[in-house]
């Protein structure tokens, strides 16, 4: 395997592993408008208080992986992008002092409780709004992005922000499923639900519609023999649905977040098969946009001593703030 | 007006003066709540808990801006600077992906636990997290400087047929000619800022009670971290600007206001530096002590700035100043720190009210001297983004003006609002009494037992 390849497995990974745990908490903020007492709202805050920094710092290793591995990409897609990448981290910008800033507000309607919410859907609206322009293609020539700052944006790019609002949604509603009990956690189901047959509708649409932006994503989808082996991916989403529409209905605690991230791996593995090998589609492939190798060994290095030991700390703190989450747990 | 290079520009050097300003002061304060939980451990003075509980609810609001506005910075490149990227990417790509590797993940994976896990985890595992965290802000600063480093004083690269920086030699990269300096001077500069912060916070409620045993020991521990690391910035500060006659020289003259080419040049104090005419009316200097600072050597030769090409000389007309004010503030805490030296001879460090309203009144000078600071060397590197290699005006993306004007816009009002914010809830904090029992955790039980750590919000 050629270490560019290394390196585009190691990007998915960071970008998957950030669309799922920022996913939640960001869909937390998405779900908030619906709960409407504070303590139930002080309750979701509390239950990723103490890991949303983590979760974010993937965004931060994505980005700054691809800028380290494939500059080249990142200097065509980032300009490309300009408009949604921008909204996304004031988004970001205003929900991360939210964690903070509320405890310090004592008015009744608080501000931070509002930043929250439009900072979440700022954020989650974009990045899916920035896949989506992305996934359309975005065109260069001399080593630099060659399209207007306003190309990002068409249907699709807003159909599949919107798709990513929603499923953050369903992450973060199963996420609370989990960590809260009796009525909120019973809120929480109904949200579910509801988030559940949205999402599956989005991924219907979202999946439909790509083949025929490009006639290559076309042919890896639908041509013969290619489709015999994609086709284990439609048949799992139907399975996944069938699971997580069943756990939502019986009184299970942690299975509903579970298929919802399993329905979020088969998307991104969906996302993959019409992509690859190319890192900024339609044309620029892994290969021709990496780093030189000293580059590529030197960090490969890095990422295999850190990668465990992050995990691994990572998972001891989830472990640490395991079970449902009370609400006198805060230090302010 | 509307030139998309002059707009980034101007965007770069907001957001990263905005963002520096929480680094400089979570670093320090992280170590001094790791040093303040440590006392504690070993000391068993609540007095030393009380403290750690009242700065650790400051370094939560700061480190979240830190954070927030440093995620701007990382995609900044990307979006503004997208040939710089490109070009500079196989060098300064991976050591910002040690420096999110090593010191982002390890911060925010212990911040949880040092926030909100006290009573979950125990004190011995908690003091440890504490540790983990001041030990990422320090690795953060390593990595981002030999960054920024290497932009001063390249080395360790050759140029590849499409004109990419690439790799030769790590080591030579990673300690590149300045970092050693840079890293050095950054980080006592990160220390000066947090104690002269604490010290004005404590002076400020000495002046309210003078009895007040938890203000005295943030005055008195702040204090000692000025008496000693500031003599010590000097220090560091000259050899830093040793190093930058030799890598730089055009900066240095234009730091220090030489348009003319000197033997035996004079240290100019005071004047007013005019980069159209390339002159300056100095009005005060003395002779010949420019070159032996610089030079070590009364009668050495320093190079002015009417001797380098045209096109590559920085604005004397700013660094001139910011310098003054970098250094200006640096003598002032050495005063300040010998001052508290002689009072604590004296045995009147916490009774003088002269000495505390001075304190009070320096409490945000390290801020301003480490912006004073960045800027002289930023804009000292100046017209090159890679020095003597790469130019500004061909670092930047191809993007239109409109787009980059209404993201400054945005983000001015954004941070304005947010940060804004941010640092009333922080001076609230400040006026909490830190002796009072809204620090104090509800019962301390000894190691095993668990505790209720946290007062309610
Ligand atoms: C990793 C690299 C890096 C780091 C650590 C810093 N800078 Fe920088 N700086 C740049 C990389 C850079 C740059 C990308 O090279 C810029 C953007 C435009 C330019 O000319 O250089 C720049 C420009 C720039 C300017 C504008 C200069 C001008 O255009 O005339 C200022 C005022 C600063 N910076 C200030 C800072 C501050 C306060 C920093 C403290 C955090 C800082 N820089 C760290
Ligand atoms: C211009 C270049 C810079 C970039 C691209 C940058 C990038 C970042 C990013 C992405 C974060 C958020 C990390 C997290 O989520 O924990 C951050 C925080 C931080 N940065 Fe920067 N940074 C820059 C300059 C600096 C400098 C010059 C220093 C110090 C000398 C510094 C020290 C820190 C520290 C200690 C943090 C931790 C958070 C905090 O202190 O609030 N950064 N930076
Ligand atoms: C006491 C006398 C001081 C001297 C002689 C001094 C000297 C210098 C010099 C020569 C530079 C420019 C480096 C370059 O050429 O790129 C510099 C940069 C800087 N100074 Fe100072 N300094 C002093 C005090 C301080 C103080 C008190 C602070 C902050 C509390 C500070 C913070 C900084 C920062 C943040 C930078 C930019 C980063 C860097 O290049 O290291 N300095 N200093």
């Amino acid at each position: 395997m050629s270490i560019e390849l290394i390196w585009a497995i190691i990007l998915s990974f960071a970008i998957f592993a950030y669309v799922i745990l920022d996913g939640f908490d960001l869909g937390i903020g998405i779900n908030y408008p619906f709960i409407k007492s504070k303590w139930e709202r002080d309750l979701a805050m509390n239950s990723v208080a103490p890991i949303w920094d983590g979760n974010e710092t993937w965004l931060i290793l994505g980005g700054g992986g691809l800028f380290a591995a494939f500059p080249l990409a990142y200097s065509i897609v980032l300009p490309a992008l300009y408009a949604p990448l921008t909204a996304m981290l004031i988004g970001l910008i205003l929900r991360g002092v939210a964690f903070e800033f509320r405890w310090k507000n004592k008015q009744q309607k608080n501000i931070w409780d509002q930043a929250f919410i439009i900072g979440s859907y700022t954020a989650s609206f974009f990045q899916g709004v920035a896949l989506g322009a992305f996934i359309q293609g975005v065109p260069y020539a001399d080593r630099a992005y060659s399209g207007m700052w306003w190309d990002w944006l068409s249907p699709f790019s807003i159909l599949t922000g919107l798709a990513v609002v929603i499923g953050y949604g369903l992450l973060g509603s199963t996420w609370l499923i989990y960590k809260t009990e009796n009525r909120t956690k019973r809120n929480m189901q109904i949200l579910a639900r509801r988030f559940f047959i949205t999402t599956l509708v989005m991924i219907i649409i979202v999946s439909l519609w790509t083949p025929y932006l490009h006639p290559e994503y076309f042919d890896k989808w639908f041509s013969f023999p290619r489709i015999l082996y994609v086709l284990p991916v439609p048949l799992l989403v139907f399975i996944g649905s069938i699971m997580c529409f069943r756990s939502l209905y019986k009184n299970h605690d942690l299975q509903p977040f579970l298929w919802s991230i399993f329905l979020f791996l088969l998307s991104f593995i969906g996302l993959m098969i019409s992509i690859f090998p190319n890192i900024v589609p339609p044309s620029l492939d892994i290969w021709q946009a990496a780093a030189p190798e000293k580059s590529l060994k030197f960090l490969l290095v890095g990422v295999v001593i850190f990668l465990p030991i992050i995990i691994g700390y990572t998972s001891f703190t989830y472990w640490i703030f395991r079970g449902k989450t009370q609400n006198n747990e805060n230090y302010h | 007006m509307f030139d998309p290079l002059i707009l980034a520009r101007f965007q770069f050097a907001f957001v990263v003066s905005f963002h520096i300003i929480f680094p400089a002061f979570t670093i320090g304060l992280a170590s001094y709540l790791a040093v303040l939980e440590g006392l504690w451990l070993w000391k068993k003075e609540t007095r030393y808990l009380k403290l750690f509980n009242y700065w650790l609810k400051i370094f939560a609001i700061a480190f979240g801006m830190g954070v927030v506005s440093g995620i701007v910075m990382s995609y900044q490149f990307g979006t503004n600077w997208s040939v710089f990227s490109d070009k500079t990417g196989p060098i300064l790509g991976p050591l910002m992906g040690y420096e999110v590797l090593s010191a982002f993940f390890l911060e925010a994976g212990f911040l949880g636990i040092m926030l909100f896990g006290m009573n979950k985890v125990g004190k011995k595992l908690h003091f440890f997290a504490t540790l983990m965290v001041a030990f990422g802000t320090f690795f953060s600063a390593f990595w981002i400087l030999s960054v920024n480093s290497w932009m001063h004083t390249p080395a360790g690269y050759s140029i590849n047929d499409v004109g990419q920086f690439v790799p030769e030699n790590w080591f030579e990269i990673i300690f590149n000619p300045s970092f050693p300096y840079r890293l050095i001077h950054m980080l006592m500069a990160a220390y000066l800022t947090t104690a002269f912060v604490v010290g004005g916070v404590g002076a400020w409620h000495l002046l309210k009670n003078k009895t007040n045993l938890c203000a005295k020991t943030m005055l008195s521990m702040a204090m000692w971290m000025a008496s000693v690391v500031a003599p010590l910035q000097l220090i560091a500060g000259d050899m830093h600007g040793l190093n930058t006659m030799e890598y730089q020289p055009a900066k240095i003259a234009a730091m220090e206001g030489h348009y003319e080419t000197h033997k035996g040049a004079p240290l100019i104090l005071f004047g007013i530096p005019d980069d159209t005419n390339m002159s300056i009316n100095s009005i005060i200097e003395i002779p010949k002590l420019g070159s032996l600072i610089l030079k070590h050597n009364s009668e050495a030769e320093i190079k002015g700035l009417k001797d380098f090409p045209k096109d590559e000389i920085p604005k004397a007309e700013i660094i001139f100043w910011s310098f003054r004010i970098m250094v200006g503030i640096g003598m002032l805490m050495i005063i300040v720190g010998f001052w508290s030296l002689y009072l604590r001879f004296k045995n009147s460090l916490y009774t003088s009210s002269i000495f505390h309203k001075i304190i009070l009144f320096m409490g945000p000078a390290g801020f301003i001297a480490v912006i004073a600071g960045w800027i002289t060397t930023e804009v000292g590197r100046q017209p090159f983004t890679v020095y003597g290699l790469l130019k500004t005006a061909d670092s930047v993306s191809p993007i239109d003006a409109p787009a980059v004007g209404l993201s400054l816009i945005i983000f001015i009002i954004t941070y304005f609002i947010v940060f804004g914010a941010g640092t009333i809830y922080i001076f609230r904090q400040f006026k909490i009494d830190p002796a009072s029992d809204k620090g104090i955790p509800k019962k301390v039980g000894s190691l095993g037992v668990s505790m209720k750590f946290f007062d309610k919000a």
